[in-house]
């Protein structure tokens, strides 16, 4: 009779999990866990300096991120985005050298980052949707070209700006937040907004879903996939001018390695699948902080720094298995 | 007495709480060829997939030759029950033998792959079957019916007891359907089991020993075919009287409103040329394989032509595009539902709006006119679903089918083309789907029908243009339209010839 009470308890313990919607909310009930560990873990952590830090230090990564949702959620994929980062860094600072290095000079670095790297994304969603080469392949390619031609243009050295004003954009603060913590969330809003409630948002997951019935629904699946990269490098010209403006140069031989592995990262730990047709910014904001504090308290708790990758390839893999686990448990 | 081979006692199955399958006590004896009818949404589909495993049962049990079997896709195997499923599982890279052997490889020493004996015991497999397919053509090469030829192989290739076929004739000719049975006869003859599910009554009267019949997830009745007119069957699938009428023919007026002038894709079409009047039916008959789809989709530009013209209500047009189709007021419903037809991961609502996104994105798309159009066409169409946020993958083949119509005709068009709109759904749905092209002609739309069911072809349509080999064999009118006339252009032979 106990054992029946118990097993009665249980099943409205299960009953109550089954309710809550992982599917949507996973990645939000894995950051506050997280976060409560985390808090208890190390006295530092709960500093305002160390969160807004946390914060800063996803934040390159992070809006890759938000734009590398996008072409996962078509059914692609951009491994570029690293060498990117180095490339337009290096064209942001010589546009800003080239035009005196003062805020006019910023503006047109800006511009000429975010252009390049539209450019570039435009790059390879060509050869992705006209020559119809795998995703992997093209980007994969384009990541040993951009890295070549910023160590080549560059002489393998650091590219340093001559101004003296340029390094406020990364550093500066508005409001108590770095200021490319907010660009981050800006972002983030205003792709959350295209994803939900624009044709183009609309038409990505439906060419991620079934690209054929797309194409038969008369959705131009070759520009939808086309946009996806040049948002993406979009988001890396305003990532590599955050980094650039905040160490005041750019290392051509070591800027954004590895941040392709974080940015999609972060989208899979958010929630969105590899295999595309649906996803979510706020996921991917999440699943790039989640790294972020990983990465934190590893530093806090005195992980040797050689270890870090260990975890963070633990979560990724966590994260994948955690949501197959959701999907199969729904049969 | 011998046990029957499968017997379910009170079996039933729920899905989060909503009973699809309920208290169904039904025994199937060894050697027969059990039938199983049902609307879409009856049951059928659950029940053979507690048979073979894919789901467990929420209640009930069933024994396999008297014996309680927990049933899992493995044991199931074991078994040797085996399921040709409606979309097949083959995969398309590989050539016929591999496919036959996937998983289950012959080897030699070192656990190479014995590929000789492989090929070997295929061309035996497909020669008892009668079937002209070679062992190492690429799956990709191969007709639907020869598809469906490897699948059956691979199940005969394993001594199969128990032979699951999920409406194994939708995609076949009348002359492939006769080989199909044929084999079937003979697979029964050796001893296999087969439960047949289908909606062609037709068929099931020739081909099963005995038929069951569900409705809403309840068992209603078993009976031998012998003793069950079509009519019956009918009749207690919906569970009230049911006649197959299709609604009085139109007359079409004299207006042409599309018009295809040598219309030519190499290897595909030859020289098709044809008009359509407006508010007409004008069929498409033809065997499968006969370039009746790739006209369809070459007039809507998903195929690139190399010659020929289409004018659209009197003005040339270059369709290059589905959406220039929408321009031009053409739509199309996919023949291909799930591959082409529907995005299974989207709720109803994106679906049916899909193709017209347009309409309802005032700078930001507004999800509650979505919403409002999309609960008109649940309404209008009957679409059975829990709500407009369930997912296309829960809903049953008839309801996904009306999904599709609902977001073709939200492009509001001028012309729409039908590609198989009735294919592998029940008589309720296809009611329905007669009824909707009967009311868009009588509002002026103008409707290429293209079918491989004669009877619908004949029922509906005031005009047929028969297609054989990528052309255009012959055009029916009126009284001309018969099984015979349209078999003799479909063949290039009299019916006599043929057999």
């Amino acid at each position: 009779m106990r054992g029946l009470t118990r097993t009665l308890k249980e099943s409205r313990i299960v009953e109550i999990l089954r309710k809550v919607n992982f599917e949507r909310y996973g990645p939000f009930i894995a950051l506050l866990v997280l976060f409560g560990i985390s808090a208890i873990a190390s006295p530092y952590f709960l500093q305002i300096r160390n969160l807004t830090n946390i914060l800063r230090q996803v934040s390159y990564t992070g809006i890759i991120a938000l734009g590398m949702t996008f072409v996962i959620i078509s059914g692609g994929i951009d491994l570029s985005v690293g060498s990117m980062t180095a490339l337009l860094g290096g064209i942001a600072i010589w546009v800003l050298n080239g035009l005196g290095g003062g805020v006019g000079a910023i503006f047109a670095a800006v511009f000429a980052a975010i252009l390049a790297g539209a450019a570039a994304g435009g790059v390879n969603g060509l050869v992705i949707t006209k020559w119809r080469v795998a995703p992997f392949i093209v980007t994969l390619g384009t990541m040993s070209i951009f890295r070549s031609l910023i160590l080549f243009a560059s002489n393998a050295s650091v590219v340093r700006s001559t101004s003296s004003i340029y390094p406020e954009l990364g550093m500066g603060y508005f409001i108590g937040l770095p200021i490319p913590v907010w660009i981050m969330l800006l972002l983030a809003a205003a792709f959350h907004v295209v994803l939900y409630h624009t044709r183009f948002g609309r038409y990505l997951c439906a060419v991620g879903s079934n690209e054929r019935v797309a194409a038969y629904a008369a959705i131009k699946t070759v520009w939808v996939k086309f946009f996806s990269y040049v948002i993406v490098g979009g988001t890396v010209g305003i990532s590599a001018v955050l980094l650039s403006s905040r160490l005041n140069s750019i290392g051509s031989t070591n800027a954004g390695s590895s941040y392709e592995l974080d940015a999609i990262a972060a989208v899979i730990i958010g929630g969105t699948s590899l295999s595309g047709g649906s996803g979510s910014i706020v996921g991917t904001l999440i699943g790039a902080i989640i790294l972020g504090i990983v990465n934190n308290m590893l530093n806090l708790l005195g992980v040797s720094p050689y270890l870090q990758g260990t975890v963070k390839g633990l979560v990724i893999i966590g994260a994948v298995l955690i949501q197959r686990g959701r999907r199969r448990g729904q049969f | 007495m011998e046990h029957p081979l499968i017997r379910t006692e009170g079996l039933a199955k729920e899905f989060s709480g909503v009973r699809v399958l309920n208290d169904i006590n039904a025994e199937i004896r060894p050697g027969e060829i059990f039938g199983i009818i049902g609307e879409n949404g009856a049951g059928k589909s659950t029940f053979i997939k507690l048979l073979n495993g894919t789901y467990t049962p929420t209640e009930g049990k069933i024994f396999f030759e008297g014996e309680e079997a927990r049933l899992t896709v493995d044991i199931a195997k074991q078994k040797g029950i085996t399921t040709i499923p409606q979309e097949f599982n083959l995969i398309s890279d590989l050539n016929v033998y591999e496919n036959i052997f996937l998983g289950q490889e012959f080897r030699k020493r070192l656990s190479l792959l014995d590929r000789p004996r492989m090929k070997q015991r295929t061309t035996e497999l497909m020669e008892s079957l009668r079937a002209s397919v070679s062992p190492t053509a690429q799956i990709d090469s191969l007709s639907v019916a020869q598809k469906q030829m490897v699948e059956i192989a691979k199940a005969s290739a394993f001594n199969s007891r128990l032979l699951i076929m999920d409406e194994p004739t939708t995609v076949l000719t009348p002359i492939e359907i006769d080989i199909l049975f044929d084999l079937m006869r003979r697979l029964k003859a050796q001893g296999v089991t087969i439960i047949y599910i289908s909606h062609k009554l037709k068929e099931v009267q020739r081909i099963c020993n005995r038929v069951m019949v569900l409705r809403d997830g309840e068992f209603i009745s078993v009976d031998s075919t012998d003793s069950l007119s079509e009519q019956d069957m009918a009749n207690r699938m919906v569970g009230r009287e049911m006649t197959q009428v299709f609604p009085e023919k139109t007359i079409p007026s004299e207006e042409t409103v599309l018009s295809v002038d040598r219309l030519s894709v190499p290897g595909l079409l030859e020289d098709i040329s044809f008009e359509l009047h407006k508010g007409e039916i004008l069929g498409f008959a033809g065997l499968g394989g006969a370039g009746r789809t790739e006209l369809a989709e070459t007039i809507i530009g998903i195929r690139k032509k190399s010659q020929g013209e289409v004018t659209v209500f009197g003005k040339r047009r270059e369709i290059r595009s589905p959406s220039d189709a929408i321009r031009y007021r053409i739509a199309y419903l996919p023949e291909d539902r799930q591959g082409t037809g529907i995005l299974t991961q989207f709720d109803v609502t994106t679906n049916i709006t899909l193709s017209s996104l347009r309409k309802y994105t005032h700078g930001l798309i507004q999800r509650r006119l979505e919403e409002e159009k999309a609960r008109e066409y649940v309404d209008a169409f009957d679409i059975k679903t829990t709500s407009l946020k369930a997912k296309l993958e829960n809903l049953s083949g008839g309801n996904q089918q009306k999904v599709s119509l609902a977001k073709s005709l939200d492009t509001d068009p001028e012309i729409f083309i039908f590609d198989e709109p009735t294919r592998g759904i029940d008589i309720n749905a296809k009611m329905q789907v007669f009824l909707f092209i009967h009311k868009l002609v009588n509002d002026g739309i103008s409707c290429i029908f293209i079918s491989s069911e004669l009877e619908e072809i004949i029922g509906m349509c005031s005009r047929v243009l028969v297609m054989r080999e990528g052309t255009i064999a012959g055009e029916l009118e009126g009284g001309a339209i018969g099984d015979e006339s349209i078999m003799q252009l479909a063949t290039g032979v009299t019916q006599g010839a043929a057999k």
